[in-house]
């Protein structure tokens, strides 16, 4: 099954929306935070990262789902380390992104599939 | 200290030691230009990015490999932006310098450009975005112009420190595009870039140990 790491700036906001993304993922879709930087506090860490996609790749792929700022250049600099093959970055709002890789990485769907559907997530709007 | 012709592994490690020194010297003015507009924490992460490649410097590696293993850490210690920015900038530079155990003026400036390049496939950022391009593209583009006249490393480098310092004083009037303080819209106007100071900073220290002063 396809995998996804939550990049954000504080562990908490990572931890909470990997919740509601694997609560999305009806308990089957692998959802990896990876928030805040190595010491507890605020920032990215690579390492954490790293460690975060190594747990939730079985070998389908992982797709990154980024808040900004630093999260967004450590998910392009790690897929530029791997050469980028087996981990994409979604486009994507951070929960908005990370409930529709949820929803749909746990159909059993493809890579490629989940990263458009984070993508996707762009366009439901809220007001309109 | 006399002016080098060309950088060995120990040069380049010095580099990396005086730049840390530089930006250990200036954390407090970084962080505050960055309190006015980023978020406050550009001087603390790169201080604590640069003590880390200093730690990290290895003992008995080419110049390419050192700049590499230097880059590494600045990437996972630093903490904020500057660090995949500044790692990136730091291994680009040194893969383009592969193996080579002296690397002189002209292969310098092939590293100083792929280092630019790096920043910029990572960043996005283009020149006038009020960031730290826009003090290593026109450094860049001055050591090339320096090499080019036929000036020695030292002459380069100096050159490219110049550009550097004067690109950073630009991005005061600028209106920023990046970051948080894209945020901010008009109200980035009339402060320096503290990304690009620090640009500045790393360069000087290139400047002086190439130079003879550092």
């Amino acid at each position: 099954m396809v995998g996804i790491v939550i990049i954000a700036h504080s562990r908490t906001l990572a931890e909470g929306a990997a919740e509601v993304a694997r609560a999305m993922g009806v308990g089957k879709a692998v959802v990896e935070p990876a928030g805040g930087a190595l010491d507890g506090g605020l920032g990215t860490s690579i390492d954490l990262v790293e460690a975060a996609v190594a747990a939730a790749d079985d070998g389908d792929g992982v797709v990154l789902v980024a808040d900004l700022g630093s999260s967004v250049l450590t998910a392009r600099m790690l897929i530029e380390d791997t050469d980028g093959e087996n981990v994409l970055l979604a486009d994507a709002p951070l929960v908005e992104g990370a409930v529709a890789a949820a929803s749909m990485a746990a159909t059993g769907a493809d890579l490629t599939a989940v990263h458009a559907a984070a993508e996707a997530a762009y366009d439901h709007r809220k007001t309109r | 200290m006399t002016a080098v012709e060309s950088l060995n592994a120990a040069d380049v490690a010095n580099w990396i030691r005086r730049a840390a020194e530089l930006v250990a010297a200036d954390t407090e003015r970084l962080t505050r230009l960055d309190a006015a507009i980023g978020d406050g924490d550009h001087g603390h992460n790169l201080d604590r990015g640069f003590r880390a490649a200093v730690a990290a410097l290895p003992d008995d590696a080419p110049p390419g490999r050192t700049l590499i293993a230097a880059g590494r850490a600045v990437v996972s210690k630093t903490g904020g932006a500057s660090g995949p920015l500044y790692g990136t900038a730091l291994r680009r530079a040194g893969k383009a310098l592969g193996d080579a155990a002296d690397v002189d003026a002209a292969a310098f400036g092939t590293a100083l450009r792929a280092a630019l390049e790096g920043v910029q496939d990572l960043g996005k950022a283009v020149e006038g975005d009020k960031t730290m391009v826009d003090a290593l593209a026109p450094a860049a583009a001055a050591y090339e112009a320096a090499l080019g006249d036929g000036a020695d490393l030292a002459g380069c480098a100096r050159a490219a420190a110049d550009a550097a310092a004067r690109g950073a004083e630009a991005t005061i009037p600028m209106q920023a595009r990046k970051g948080r303080a894209s945020y901010l819209g008009p109200r980035s106007v009339g402060h320096m870039d503290p990304g690009a100071c620090s640009t500045g900073l790393v360069l000087r220290a290139l400047a002086e140990i190439v130079g003879g002063t550092g």
